[in-house]
């Protein structure tokens, strides 16, 4: 699994620009499902057909960029964040574009470090003057983060472990399952970054009956940590809820019985800030019951996200089984009967 | 000329009556099929018979403000309809409700000031419209609670290609659309001119949702910032630059097969083109996006210097040349050149 890790969290696929990653991702779940389609946003929407009720999972393979917004005489570029970025983990760092053109960030004079901010940042890609820029790229152009693959054994660490990681789990499940309980719709879902935009329309389009997303959360387990009683290598969390959703009860109870009854070690998750597809998911339509799946990742929205091996092999467990369980629970939870 | 029309039109988000009338008289010749629904969006229908179901979109709203409360003295406060700048509202002439009683936005003058209040901006509640009245019945006669007011700006040349105006986001859209809908194409085109955008996007979301188009082109009149005081890599749109494409928005990111098409044809067809380079603000474009199953969107806006203020200015020359632009990418996917 380690050698597919590298391969999708390597590829190219900022928020709106998920064309490159969306054909890695095609090539390894093609020969496991029965459909597959790309939707009017992008999504790429895999479908494993199995029971009566749809269960729709949403891995977004969109990850962080900066957008060209200006290329001054010099060939410098001016950019924007593509979702949610720091000034502080940029600098220094490289991005890549579509075409492979690769740059370095560096900042304006500063009186103050405080004075950062992302305007004082620019992006050299080694160009004289702007039409020598031009040759190599334009305004509108997204870049990514460039960075390598680190295997360190137990631990990994990649740019774009958000929402790759969680896409690489998706990828297995559909390939480990043998009973699905339901019409499996695997969702790698576009525009996550910006706002949960692919998911929405995805879950429009779908009307699944449940939905669950898989993304990463963050850990309360480094130096000085905010406080969150999440960490690394304790197993994939069942969240309770985050700034986009609180997860239908019901849903989260129906994970944490299926992680009990194949004996998954996992952490319940209550995270503060952030958000993720299934706060989409939950209110389209006329509401859809959502849970979220975790895997715990230090360093989120970095060159360097960090994960634990064995929480994806949880993960992945923890994915097939539910994809094999049949959902019991109320499909609302303000009702019972 | 039908944007002066436009421009002068009372319109603010939630009565966009009279701009309505002006779009339907303008294109009655032209469109056989309206619908008005239930929000006051006014969709332009133009049966095709092959090809995408196009949806053009402009919002016919502009930012006004809301008669609050009446003074004893026939004052009038008010509050603000979407988002205009405090700063520039005082000493301002204003025409307000259906009636269109003239009015003017005052404030203690400076002379009355005290040295903290001469270096501050005025805030809301320290402005009033004067209309002229006695006293609040004498005002009564002629207000009501709820009524909208509107700068009271004229239309006019400021030179060959520059005119200036109020509401030029976005009139300008709205009349880069009619023009548009005077010619006939092959596929369904559904011209949406839509209401309240400027108080959160709300008409074009629900005309979306009625539509269900293959695509959709927004059409704004968008922010400039190529003035001084501006870094240039904080310009937003240049005037006298051409068309501006929008590459993403706070509410959207567009779809790059669209865009790359509209640059490839402004390219072939000699029409200077810019990108929007300020990624704050929403536009319809995000709803319309993420309406029902999604729709691939695309922007092109009028760059107009000074919006959301009295007076904006525009070129007449950028405003052709989006009319043109649009024209060629309609035609291009007419011709089958073009598809999703």
């Amino acid at each position: 699994m380690k050698e597919l890790i590298k391969k999708v969290v390597e590829a190219y696929g900022p928020a709106g620009n998920e064309a490159k990653i969306r054909e890695v991702i095609t090539e390894e779940v093609s020969p496991y499902v029965d459909e597959i389609k790309v939707d009017a946003l992008g999504n790429l929407i895999a479908v494993k057909r199995g029971g009566e009720k749809k269960i729709m999972f949403a891995a977004h393979m969109d990850e962080i960029g900066v957008m060209v917004t200006h290329i001054d005489k010099h060939g410098f570029l001016r950019f924007y964040p593509v979702g949610g970025l720091s000034p502080l983990t940029l600098i220094g760092n490289r991005v890549i574009f579509e075409n492979g053109t690769v740059g370095v960030i560096s900042n304006e004079k500063l009186e103050a470090q405080k004075d950062l901010t992302l305007n004082k940042l620019f992006i050299d890609i080694g160009a004289d003057t702007k039409e020598q820029a031009l040759e190599k790229v334009n305004i509108g152009d997204v870049a990514a983060i460039n960075r390598e693959y680190v295997d360190l054994g137990k631990r990994l660490i990649s740019k774009a472990m958000d929402d790759r990681i969680a896409c690489v789990i998706l990828i297995e499940a559909l390939k480990k399952v043998t009973k699905p309980a339901y019409d499996i719709y695997a969702v790698f879902t576009t525009q996550e970054e910006v706002g949960l935009r692919g998911a929405r329309v995805a879950a429009y389009g779908i009307s699944p009956d449940l939905g669950i997303a898989i993304d990463v959360t963050r850990t309360g387990d480094t130096p000085e940590s905010a406080t969150m009683d999440v960490s690394l290598g304790k197993g994939p969390t069942v969240k309770i809820r985050d700034s986009s959703l609180l997860c239908t009860p019901s849903v989260r109870r129906y994970m944490e019985d299926v992680a009990k009854a194949n004996g998954i070690e996992y952490q319940l998750e209550v995270l503060e800030a952030g958000g993720t597809d299934a706060g989409a998911i939950q209110l389209t339509k006329g509401g859809i019951p959502a849970g979220v799946m975790s895997v715990p990742c230090r360093y989120i929205h970095t060159a360097s996200e960090m994960i634990d091996y064995n929480d994806v092999v949880n993960g992945v467990k923890l994915i097939t089984a539910i994809m094999e369980t049949e959902f019991t629970g109320a499909l609302s939870h303000y009702i019972t009967t | 000329m039908l944007l002066k029309k436009l421009s002068e039109a009372f319109g603010p988000s939630g009565l966009e009556g009279e701009v309505r009338n002006i779009l339907t008289e303008e294109l009655a010749p032209f469109v056989n099929e309206w619908t008005r629904d239930a929000l006051g969006n006014l969709i332009a229908v133009k049966p095709g018979t092959r090809g995408p179901k196009v949806m053009l979109a402009a919002h016919m709203d502009e930012c006004g403000l809301m008669i609050s409360s009446i003074d004893r003295s026939g004052l009038l406060c008010f509050r603000k309809v979407g988002g205009l700048d405090d700063r520039v509202l005082v000493s301002k002439y204003v025409v307000i409700g259906p009636k269109k009683i003239p009015g003017v936005i005052g404030a203690k003058a400076i002379h009355l000031q005290r040295p903290e209040e001469r270096t501050q901006v005025i805030p809301l509640n320290g402005l009033y419209i004067d209309i002229g009245a006695k006293s609040k019945e004498d005002a009564e006669r002629l207000i009501k609670l709820g009524d909208y007011a509107v700068f009271g700006t004229e239309f006019g040349h400021l030179s060959d290609t520059v005119v200036k105006g109020k509401a030029f986001d976005d009139r300008s859209g709205c009349a880069v659309l009619a023009e548009v809908l005077k010619e006939q194409y092959s596929m369904p085109i559904y011209g949406a001119f839509t209401v309240q955008e400027e108080i959160g996007l709300r008409g074009a979301g629900v005309a979306a949702y009625a539509i269900e188009p293959d695509l959709a082109i927004v059409l704004e009149g968008t922010t400039c910032s190529d003035l001084p005081g501006s870094l240039e890599h904080g310009f937003c749109t240049g005037m006298g630059e051409g068309p501006a494409i929008t590459a993403m928005d706070a509410s959207v990111i567009t779809d790059k097969r669209l865009v790359n098409e509209l640059l490839r044809l402004a390219k072939e067809n000699n029409i200077p083109v810019q990108f929007k380079r300020s990624i704050t603000g929403g536009s319809d474009a995000g709803r319309i996006n993420q309406t029902k199953a999604g729709v691939p969107v695309v922007v092109i806006s009028v760059p107009c210097r000074y919006i959301h203020s009295p007076v904006s200015m525009l070129s007449l020359v950028d405003f052709e040349n989006t009319i043109k632009l649009v024209k060629l990418f309609l035609e291009s996917i007419d011709k089958g050149g073009f598809a999703l």
